[in-house]
């Protein structure tokens, strides 16, 4: 178990110096000036702002220096916690940022993929060889996997929002609010959560529901369950038990889904005007800040390989065969 | 274009072989029975119809100012027409046409790269495995939207082709894994064995001997991955790094977006694209659901 704890955590140490390599790599050589472009494109009007800015970003690329120089100052900047300044809100340091938007990323996000694989996961188990539910929730579970998010954001934002004007469509909160603890502002922030949860949650669910029936008629096929009905046990129990089993593939499908829902979240976000990292995302690309737009690179990049590693633990607690198996070292 | 789709498989069906043949009538008499299949290959057909043929009917571009502003859709303008005055039926049309362009092309590259590495992995085993398994786990879980948002960021630029290229080297990797676990099993058979001994050169023995035995596999891989491509590069167009000149379903989503067609109550802008997008999306699966019951003997029977 702990050889493969460490080929999982050698794996992921590999992912993360390969995404800081892009991220660093990417700038450089694109084609053309990385600092020229950044600050024509960026429409900075005080020239004094502007002459500060280019010799930072001067000093940041380094570009001066030979290349594996860079690379190195580009990792201890990392380590450092410096992810640069941003341009659009001169002069802030990107990280302060981030760190803002992460936790309506997160609470949108957390939620959203954890009741989606639950609901999701017994609906798809519930439908599974019933003939009538499988052939009606089924392609409906298809239509919704299909669905852009960002497309089902805008028909709800629309139908319950603009039509309906049951719920705000725009912003994390209230704008006559500050975000503080108080009741108010708690309210007015999980009204603004409803909308681009549900639209998040919505979509996510058909995927679960999908992969799960297919994971039980799978093991319905199996010689257990074959046996279990040949001894004339109740169709609950071969259902639990099939339900058990595939339990384990969805929870490495997890892992695999993180990004398309990730992925998802940012557009949702971006429909809702939400304050989050996609909304940051728009708004670096908009206005050309390209260390915001890193930085969310990095932070993202982060972000997945934690989920990653804590659904590896999840899956050696849940699965007994794993716990003996990866001590023989296949993975 | 369209070869991609079974580019490594088609060999093996045009074989003269009496089982082939006898599997394949089989196949043609459960595919005519499956539902499934034929609504799901029946809108695409007919989406593949509207963005081929459409765009000859409509005698302006897509971008054209051409009419009355904000019209709801009516007899002259089908879909009615944006803030601009521009056709929305137009630009759905050849929307549909550029979806279905980036899917072929993104969802083609990502599986040339994931079938090749597949299939090198799983025949070749040992060292080449690990490494390439190695290389798809990372890829795996960098999540492939980020990363293009952040690549093509950087590029001035934009056309539908890099995007498609850039989209075909990140969504690769599941199709890789897929592949190589069913290469694996296909590698210790007989027969390819016997190929093996007869010193005929890896790739073709690939080529002829293992990839014809999961043609349907290979041909439900690509259509996923068509599926992917298309909805990941919506994605990309609705944050604004679509193609810079050109139309497509995500850039019209991102144009009604923008100009706040929501608040304007202006319908018609944005629910045509994501339609268009999630009903070429849904009945490729729904497709592939079909595909899947008509070649898995213990699915049929549903």
């Amino acid at each position: 178990m702990w050889r493969y704890m460490g080929r999982k955590l050698g794996i992921y140490a590999i992912t993360f110096v390969i995404a800081v390599t892009i991220n660093w790599m990417i700038p450089r050589f694109m084609p053309g000036d990385p600092v020229r472009s950044m600050l024509n494109r960026a429409s900075v009007s005080d020239p004094e702002a502007l002459e500060r800015m280019t010799n930072y970003y001067n000093e940041v690329f380094g570009l001066e220096t030979p290349l594996h120089q860079q690379y190195f100052s580009f990792w201890s900047g990392l380590f450092r916690g410096e992810l640069g300044i941003s341009s659009m809100q001169y002069p802030e340091p990107v990280l302060d940022i981030i760190l803002r938007a992460v936790p309506y990323t997160l609470g949108l996000l957390l939620p959203a993929i954890i009741l989606s694989w639950i609901l999701g996961n017994h609906f798809g188990a519930f439908a599974a060889r019933s003939k009538g539910l499988d052939n009606s929730l089924l392609p409906f579970s298809y239509i919704l996997t299909a669905t852009p998010y960002m497309w089902l954001a805008l028909l709800m934002a629309w139908a319950v929002g603009v039509v309906g004007g049951f719920l705000p469509t725009s912003g994390g909160y209230s704008l006559a609010l500050m975000p503080a603890f108080s009741w108010e502002f708690i309210l007015s922030a999980l009204t603004h959560w409803v909308l681009p949860f549900l639209s998040l949650f919505i979509v996510a669910l058909g995927g679960w529901a999908i992969g799960m029936r297919n994971m039980i008629i799978y093991e319905l096929e199996a010689d257990y369950s074959n046996y279990l009905q040949a001894l004339g046990a109740p169709r609950r129990l071969i259902r639990r038990y099939a339900f058990r089993n595939a339990m384990l593939p969805q929870i490495t499908g997890l892992a695999v889904q993180l990004g398309t829902v990730i992925a998802g979240a940012l557009l949702t976000e971006i429909v809702f005007n939400y304050p989050g990292l996609g909304s940051l995302i728009l708004r670096a690309l908009n206005n050309n800040d390209y260390f915001v737009l890193q930085g969310t690179f990095l932070f993202v990049i982060i972000g997945v390989l934690i989920a990653n590693f804590i659904i590896d633990i999840i899956y050696v607690l849940v699965d007994p065969r794993t716990r003996v198996q990866m001590t023989g070292g296949a993975s | 274009m369209s070869n991609l789709a079974g580019a490594p498989g088609s060999d093996g069906t045009t074989d003269p072989e009496p089982i082939g043949e006898r599997k394949k009538s089989e196949a043609l008499y459960f595919a005519k029975r499956n539902p499934k299949l034929l609504i799901g290959a029946g809108v695409v057909l007919l989406f593949f119809l509207i963005g081929m043929i459409g765009p000859l009917f409509v005698d302006h571009g897509p971008n054209v100012y051409i009419g009355p502003q904000m019209q709801p859709p009516s007899a002259e303008y089908w879909l009615g027409t944006t803030t601009f005055g521009q056709d929305i039926w137009a630009q759905f049309v050849y929307g549909v046409r550029s979806t279905f362009l980036i899917g072929f092309l993104g969802g083609g590259i990502a599986f040339l790269i994931g079938t090749a590495i597949g299939f090198v992995a799983g025949y070749k085993g040992g060292v080449v495995d690990e490494i390439l398994n190695m290389l798809t786990n990372v890829v795996l879980v960098l999540p492939a939207l980020v990363v293009l948002i952040v690549a093509v960021a950087y590029l001035d630029v934009r056309g539908l082709f890099v995007q498609a290229l850039f989209i075909g080297l990140t969504s690769w990797p599941w199709a890789a894994r897929a592949v190589r676990s069913q290469a694996l099993s296909l590698a210790t058979r007989d027969y390819v064995d016997l190929a093996r001994l007869s010193g005929r050169r890896t790739g073709k023995i690939i080529l002829t001997e293992v990839a014809p035995n999961m043609s349907s596999y290979l041909v439900m891989s690509f259509i996923l991955l068509f599926g992917g491509a298309v909805l990941i590069a919506a994605g990309l167009d609705f944050i604004g790094l679509g193609p810079s000149d050109g139309v497509s379903l995500g850039l019209m989503l991102q144009n009604a977006f923008q100009w706040s067609a929501l608040h304007l109550g202006m319908w018609w802008w944005f629910i045509p694209p994501g339609f268009g997008i999630t009903a070429i999306v849904s009945s490729m699966y729904i497709l592939n659901v079909g595909l899947d019951e008509i070649f898995n003997p213990k699915l049929r029977e549903l």
